[in-house]
């Protein structure tokens, strides 16, 4: 019930927001003066009575994880996140050992393995990619000057990194 | 005899050593794929899709080897549902009803070379019927203008949204969802950034690959991490593998009778192989009547499913090559692909490059005969990789992704928008809002605007155009029926639930 209406809410808030940025869409002589705004405005529309019906016609709640798993499901969006940038500073293998070791753990909590898992599936891939499949952009390894750790983690930050 | 000089044609690219070691490389990674839990067809084909561009494979060989994996996918799926009772996709939950009963029953052999035979009469079949019926659609896809297209990009929504998801606002959200992701990016007639927010990375638009890996690939991490990987152990004994002709003669016209039903499902744009098997199943059960015994393990309540499931995904191709449109999650993946290669999909296609078509219907039918011969007599090959753990399985397929859509683009950018994805699918799907929707409407959206503006245009802003010709107006009235009447038929089509133990 709640989580229809807040997604509902959250969905229309976007929807209108999607509208209002539509009518903004810059045209010019050879688009014409309506024809770039007509679809995205559509959709929007269609996207805001949805969302108007999921608020006043919520399905039954859904069975939410406990707390427990959320916050594993949080720690997996952040180790895969700074796995994103970290992989082309550090290389493959590195940051895969951990990223793959961590999720692995997350999976099932027992340390041994989960390590084994990171370790081994981060020189596996890495030949299979590299030799087998010729992946041109995996590079092994590379050691990073500060500077570029740096840049890499500014780049987990909206609006800041990114050029 | 058109047929027959296209075939010999299509033969002859298919046959040759290197597109047939494809074929068989395809069909053997595709089973694998369709029989792990927690890596349908749908995710496993997008997650090589970045891999086999980066290969620097041609067209032809990049399909071959893709549609094995296609087809693979869908024979594997059996797998799991049989000796797990846990669906390796959507469309093989109907296998569960009776191949997991039967399992227990001790005859996990028997079940798994059935559905394995009926898998093949099936994907044989539909593979002929799209021989046959594509090129004749293309001719008639001819005939489409832009208010026609519209409208069937409309159907596709429609039906798709109708059948997907138990709340007709859900789906149609997230189509909105997909199509309101397709705008975004530099607009081709005016040249000017639409609804980018400023972000540069954002002027080429969002790749689909990365969404669609993201739903798929990355949304199914977290749902493992919530349940800690803990539904996959075997649960039934599986000895010998012999055959059971007995079963296999006694099932013929079930398998006759649910692979054409199962194909026409296909054909529908957007409904796709799960309604394959559900209006196969439900057919069968309904012409058995009560005395069948379905649900209890009985060889028809798993024939009829598989045949059914196989015929749509063949059929599913038939919309996606002629007229572009898919009929399933797989098949979108399948344009993504096209679309990646550089092939317009459409009744262009079979007029100009004929090879490139028939080479993949040649190939599909080696590979069905690959398919039966790896999936009867080696099937225990495959039951060995149901024994991969959850935890190497989803961090390996993790990796996969990354390296995939990294190898593609080279850009940090891609990678954090794809974890995004992931997480949007989570919610998407812990909601019941169907994440197909959302993949269709990134692919298609700029080409159903594309469409309407034509039409606008066309017509000078008369938006009656849309309604001008009787195939319009016939697509229409099918999109309405398709979305509607789902909600009437709630009752009748309710889905049967999984057995528990």
């Amino acid at each position: 019930m709640a989580s229809d209406r807040i997604f509902g809410l959250v969905a229309l808030i976007t929807a209108v927001a999607y509208l209002a940025a539509a009518t903004q869409i810059q045209t010019n002589l050879f688009s014409g003066e309506y024809l770039p705004k007509l679809f995205p405005i559509l959709i929007g529309g269609v996207a805001a009575i949805c969302a108007l019906f999921m608020m006043f016609r919520p399905d039954p709640e859904p069975d939410w994880p406990a707390a427990g798993s959320w916050i594993n499901m949080g720690v997996a969006v952040v180790v895969l996140a700074i796995y994103a940038v970290m992989l082309k500073p550090l290389g493959f293998i590195l940051p895969t050992a951990i990223a793959a070791g961590i999720l692995s753990y997350q999976i099932s909590p027992r340390p041994g393995p989960a390590a084994i898992a990171g370790v081994g599936l981060s020189l596996g891939l890495f030949a299979l990619f590299k030799f087998a499949l010729g992946l041109g952009n995996i590079v092994a390894y590379r050691i990073p000057t500060p500077a570029q750790l740096g840049d890499a983690f500014l780049q987990l930050i909206p609006f800041v990194g990114g050029h | 005899m058109d047929i027959l000089s296209n075939l010999a044609l299509g033969f002859g690219v298919a046959l040759s050593p290197y597109t047939m070691f494809l074929a068989v490389c395809g069909c053997f990674l595709g089973t694998i794929i369709g029989a792990l839990p927690g890596l349908g067809p749908s995710n496993g084909v997008a997650i090589l899709i970045p891999i086999t561009f980066t290969l620097g494979l041609d067209a032809t060989s990049a399909l071959v080897l893709m549609t094995a994996v296609y087809y693979g996918a869908m024979y594997g799926g059996r797998i799991s549902s049989i000796l797990l009772n846990i669906p390796g996709d959507e469309p093989a939950l109907m296998t569960t009803l009776d191949g997991y009963p039967m399992a227990k029953a001790g005859r996990a052999g028997d079940a798994l070379v059935l559905s394995g035979v009926a898998s093949f009469v099936g994907a044989f079949l539909a593979t002929i019927g799209l021989m046959l019926l594509a090129p004749s659609l293309a001719r008639v896809a001819f005939l489409f203008g832009p208010a026609e297209y519209f409208a069937l990009y409309m159907l596709a929504f429609c039906t798709l949204g109708g059948m997907a998801s138990n709340n007709q606002a859900k789906s149609a959200m997230a189509a909105c969802i997909g199509l309101g992701i397709a705008m975004i990016g530099v607009d081709s007639s005016s040249g000017l950034p639409r609804l980018t927010g400023g972000n540069l990375h954002l002027y080429d638009g969002v790749d689909f690959l990365v969404a669609i890996v993201g739903l798929f690939a990355i949304a199914e991490v977290f749902f493992f991490i919530e349940s800690h990987g803990k539904e996959s152990s075997i649960g039934v004994k599986l000895d010998k593998v012999t055959i059971p002709w007995r079963d296999i003669w006694s099932t013929r016209w079930t398998m006759l009778r649910t692979s054409v039903v199962g194909f026409v499902a296909g054909i529908l744009p957007g409904a796709g192989a799960s309604l394959g098997s559900f209006m196969a199943y439900m057919t069968e059960k309904s012409i058995a009547g009560p005395k069948g015994g379905f649900g209890t393990g009985v060889p028809k309540g798993i024939a009829a499913p598989e045949a059914g499931n196989n015929a749509a995904a063949g059929g599913a191709l038939v919309p996606m090559l002629t007229l572009g449109v898919p009929g399933s999650g797989t098949t979108a993946v399948l344009l993504a692909l096209l679309v990646t290669l550089n092939i317009t999909p459409g009744p262009t296609l079979f007029t100009e490059r004929p090879e490139v078509i028939w080479g993949l219907i040649a190939s599909l039918l080696i590979a069905n005969f690959v398919l039966l011969l790896m999936n009867v007599p080696m099937v225990k090959i495959f039951v060995k990789v149901l024994m991969v753990p959850a935890w190497i399985l989803l961090p390996g397929v993790t990796m996969v992704s990354f390296v995939g859509i990294f190898s593609l683009s080279g850009s940090f950018f891609d990678l954090l928008m794809m974890i995004g994805f992931g997480v949007l699918g989570y919610i998407l799907r812990k909601l019941d809002i169907p994440t197909v929707p959302v993949i269709l409407g990134i692919l298609l959206g700029g080409n159903m605007e594309d469409a309407l503006r034509r039409a606008m245009t066309l017509s000078d802003g008369d938006v009656t155009y849309l309604l001008s010709s009787p195939i319009a107006i016939g697509l229409w009235v099918a999109a309405i029926l398709g979305f509607v009447a789902p909600m009437f038929l709630r009752g009748v089509l309710k889905k049967p639930q999984a057995i528990t133990d």
